[in-house]
């Protein structure tokens, strides 16, 4: 059914009950909000606007994923003296969309925290998740040094870079993480040039 | 022709344009200004860079769900084009063995909302490349004959730069360009220092306000198009004030289909199209037609605009249509510079792309390949962006660490986090934009077995480099990395060999597109004559890309618009005197 036609039905049947019991009618009258015709952000196309709606709406990490993609998230970027950790700057949530967003990761994704799991079960007879911090540890040390890593590792090297790489993007491009890093652009100004304190630590000048 | 169920428009305009980009705004704003009465026709949606509804500029990165990845929009999810690589019910198709890639931006302005705004003239020899070589075509027309339109063309849109007196990179009128940046004064002392100038860009940008138009206020985003109209995008500096005349009729969603020729005396009367919107068939009527639907799509109109009279397409009867077609060559590398590690912040963003670039410098008589380059530059502490921290453990062994203690790669941990400070800012890239040699077996045509949403049938491309693009990919990699050398800096990935063409970018990438109506003074080889009018049919013309026989070592907008303005001076000189 096409959104607009779902929208039309909702409306009659609420109609239809609105006589026999004023609770029914009273809870059909709020529409859900995944039905809501969709409200186009300033610069934003509309396919993109329902593309965006739709895939917020959808759930692709299992509770269980979810937490280890946190777990693994935090131990990848944790709160230190200047600043929070992935989960704090919700990575998770953004990791989550990308899964919707750009499919082909779900399989690697998915398959890598299975992989992990199984590692981990056979070890400690636990799930990555639910086992201990140091428990938890040695097995990220044994897959998040490529060089070192055992060749019966690598398809956990090859997980944790992705992971790696997703904690890092989500982390640096939120709030929290841009401040970390010290960006300061995305303003209003006057491009001067660099510095004069820059150009000396660098020994550069501008009249040459 | 005459299909019955089109609406044919009862009014005749005096011209009627295919396509709001860069030739094709420029022809509405010269002629509009000029007094005549334009149906001005674009396939895309309206578009204006300062209407709240539209914009993207200064959003932060955490706006957008994906972090700006290219899910739907290839350069980034906040860049300005509607449209890419694909679009959907519009396909395109390369015939076996052979290669393009064909970007289209759908909107007012086409693809200039959001280009790079690199806005280079030619030079002399741009346009003898034949007579210098002894291959490829020479244009009928000089330097000499677009020096005052490219001076025009500076004046009313505006660009930077500075004067340098090379003989092959003209100036130009001049806007004060911008001070470089730290990587990029490191760039330009270490290539100095091996023989290869670094000089300011040449940017359609306003480092200065001119007419009714905001400065740039450096936030390095022109990609996004901007709200201030401090850069050039055909919508704001040239559309938008056209359709303010009160005579250009402006007609989005209007996708057009064929042009409409009279049977008895073989002149263009109109344009037939489909509305995107109710999906009907129109026609707009007019004394002339310009078209300026892009390089490839120019070509698909005038070959899908067949008659009996026109039966190898219309303006077609040289059979060049289509052929020699061309874009740049692209390849590119980039480096980590240890020096830049740890670095201090300031803002750095600057204005939408680089400030510094490198012109042709070397003499081809001594190389072995026929065609030059120029040089691109990136680098910089800009907002980090989807794919920031991706590949850290390819990086994070090539320096000691805090403790000056040699470190395994990889990681986890406020170590790692750390090194994601540390390494901000410390990369740069560079890509090479080269001229190729235009050749008739690089061509489109109509897939006899293809049509879009509309009905109308697609192109199919046949294109393959030769030896002498790919020798000059391989000069690139070898210039790039003497520079990254010299600056002290590590080249990054492997570096491109024979096995995969030196990293030359397949046809296409580029987005330089040109040549597939070429002007030339022989109707048997050319379909235009150097006012960029049809052989074959004298109300028709050409003021996009297609027109150009050969593309330079240069980026080609700023030709587009100096030779748009130049036609558009002879269409209004033409019908001052009767001739059409
Ligand atoms: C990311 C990017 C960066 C670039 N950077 C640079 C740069 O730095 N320097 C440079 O010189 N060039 C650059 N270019 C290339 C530049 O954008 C093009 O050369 C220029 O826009 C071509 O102008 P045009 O008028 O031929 O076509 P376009 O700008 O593509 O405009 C064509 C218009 O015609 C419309 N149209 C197409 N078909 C039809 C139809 N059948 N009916 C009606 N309308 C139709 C389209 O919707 C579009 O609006 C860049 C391009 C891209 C994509
Ligand atoms: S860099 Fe300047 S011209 Fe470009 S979008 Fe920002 S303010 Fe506008």
């Amino acid at each position: 059914m096409k959104r607009r036609d779902s929208l039309k039905a909702i409306t009659l049947s609420s109609l239809g009950f609105a006589g026999l019991n004023p609770q029914i009618a009273a809870a059909e009258s709020i529409v859900p909000p995944d039905i809501k015709p969709v409200k186009i952000p300033g610069g934003r196309q509309k396919f993109e606007a329902e593309r965006d709606a739709k895939l917020k709406a959808d759930k692709f990490f299992t509770p269980h994923e979810l937490r280890t993609v946190t777990v693994l998230g935090d131990i990848i970027i944790p709160a230190d003296a200047k600043s929070g950790s992935a989960s704090q700057a919700g990575v998770p949530a953004f990791i989550e969309f990308m899964m919707k967003d750009q499919p082909q990761w779900q399989t690697p994704m998915r398959g890598g925290i299975r992989w992990l799991d199984n590692v981990c079960v056979k070890r400690f007879e636990k799930k990555f998740a639910d086992c201990t911090k140091a428990q938890q540890i040695e097995i990220v040390d044994e897959i998040a040094y490529p060089a070192k890593a055992k060749p019966n590792m690598s398809q956990g090297v090859s997980f944790f870079n992705m992971m790696r790489g997703f904690v890092a993007t989500g982390f640096f491009t939120s709030p929290i993480g841009i401040k970390d890093l010290g960006y300061v652009g995305n303003t209003p100004n006057q491009w001067e040039g660099v510095p004069a304190d820059v150009l000396k630590q660098y020994n550069l000048s501008y009249d040459e | 022709m005459d299909v019955p169920q089109i609406k044919k428009a009862a009014k005749v305009y005096d011209v009627v344009i295919v396509g709001s980009g860069a030739g094709g705004g420029m022809a509405a704003y010269q002629l509009s200004k000029a007094g005549a009465n334009v149906a001005l026709l674009e396939a895309g949606g309206y578009f204006d860079p300062a209407d709240p509804k539209y914009i993207n500029q200064l959003k932060w990165v955490y706006e957008s769900p994906r972090r700006g990845a290219g899910t739907t929009r290839a350069f980034g999810d906040f860049d300005a084009a509607w449209g890419g690589w694909e679009i959907e019910g519009e396909p395109y198709s390369a015939a076996k063995g052979t290669e393009f890639h064909w970007f289209r931006s759908r909107m007012l302005g086409g693809r200039t909302n959001h280009w790079g705004r690199i806005s280079l003239r030619f030079g002399p020899d741009d346009f003898k490349r034949k007579s210098l070589t002894g291959i490829g075509e020479d244009w009928p027309l000089g330097y000499e004959d677009y020096a005052p339109y490219y001076d025009k063309v500076d004046d009313l849109i505006g660009v930077f730069g500075s004067k340098e007196g090379l003989r092959d990179a003209p100036d130009g009128r001049f806007l004060p360009p911008p001070k470089p940046r730290l990587h990029e004064l490191m760039i330009k002392k270490a290539a100095k220092g091996i023989g290869i100038p670094v000089i300011p860009s040449r940017l359609s940008i306003l480092t200065k306000p001119i007419h009714d138009r905001g400065g740039c206020f450096y936030c390095a985003q022109c990609g996004r198009a901007c709200q201030a109209y401090a850069d050039f995008s055909s919508s704001s500096v040239l559309c938008i004030p056209a359709v303010k005349t009160g005579r250009v009729n402006l007609i989005n969603n209007a996708m057009a289909r064929e042009v409409l020729t009279d049977a008895k005396t073989g002149l263009v009367t109109g344009v037939s199209y489909v509305d995107t919107l109710t999906m009907t068939e129109q026609a707009v009527m007019g004394k002339v037609v310009v078209l300026a639907a892009s390089t490839c799509e120019t070509a698909r109109l005038l070959l899908n605009s067949k008659s009996p009279r026109f039966q190898n397409g219309l303006a077609n009867s040289s059979g060049v249509v289509g052929k020699y077609l061309n874009d740049s060559t692209g390849a590119s590398r980039s480096a980590f510079i240890p020096s830049l590690m740890d670095r201090k912040r300031y803002n750095e963003d600057g204005v939408g792309g680089a400030h510094i670039y490198t012109p042709w410098w070397l003499d081809n008589k001594k190389l072995d390949f026929p065609r030059g380059y120029h040089i691109e530059y990136g680098g910089g502490m800009g907002m980090p962006m989807y794919g920031f921290g991706f590949g850290m453990e390819g990086r994070n062994n090539m320096v000691p660490g805090r403790d000056g203690k040699p470190k395994e790669a990889g990681g986890y941990g406020a170590d790692l986090k750390d090194d994601f400070r540390r390494f901000y800012g410390a990369n740069i890239g560079m890509a090479g934009r080269g001229e190729p040699v235009p050749l008739e077996s690089n061509y489109c045509e109509i897939d006899p077995n293809t049509v879009d949403r509309y009905g109308i049938p697609t192109l199919r491309f046949n294109y393959k480099w030769s030896d002498a693009e790919i020798k000059q990919a391989k000069h690139m990699q070898d210039t790039f990395e003497e520079i990254i050398h010299a600056m002290g800096g590590i080249p990054l990935g492997k570096k491109p060999g024979p096995e995969n063409n030196y990293g030359l970018e397949a046809p296409g990438k580029i987005i330089h597109e040109i040549g597939t109506a070429r002007m030339g003074n022989d109707p048997k080889t050319s379909v235009l004559n150097k006012y960029s009018q049809a052989h074959d049919v004298k109300n028709l013309f050409v003021v996009d890309a297609a027109a150009f026989p050969s593309q330079g070592d240069k980026n080609v907008t700023w030709t587009i618009l100096a030779n748009s303005w130049r036609t558009s001076d002879y269409i209004i000189d033409q019908v001052k005197q009767k001739n059409i």
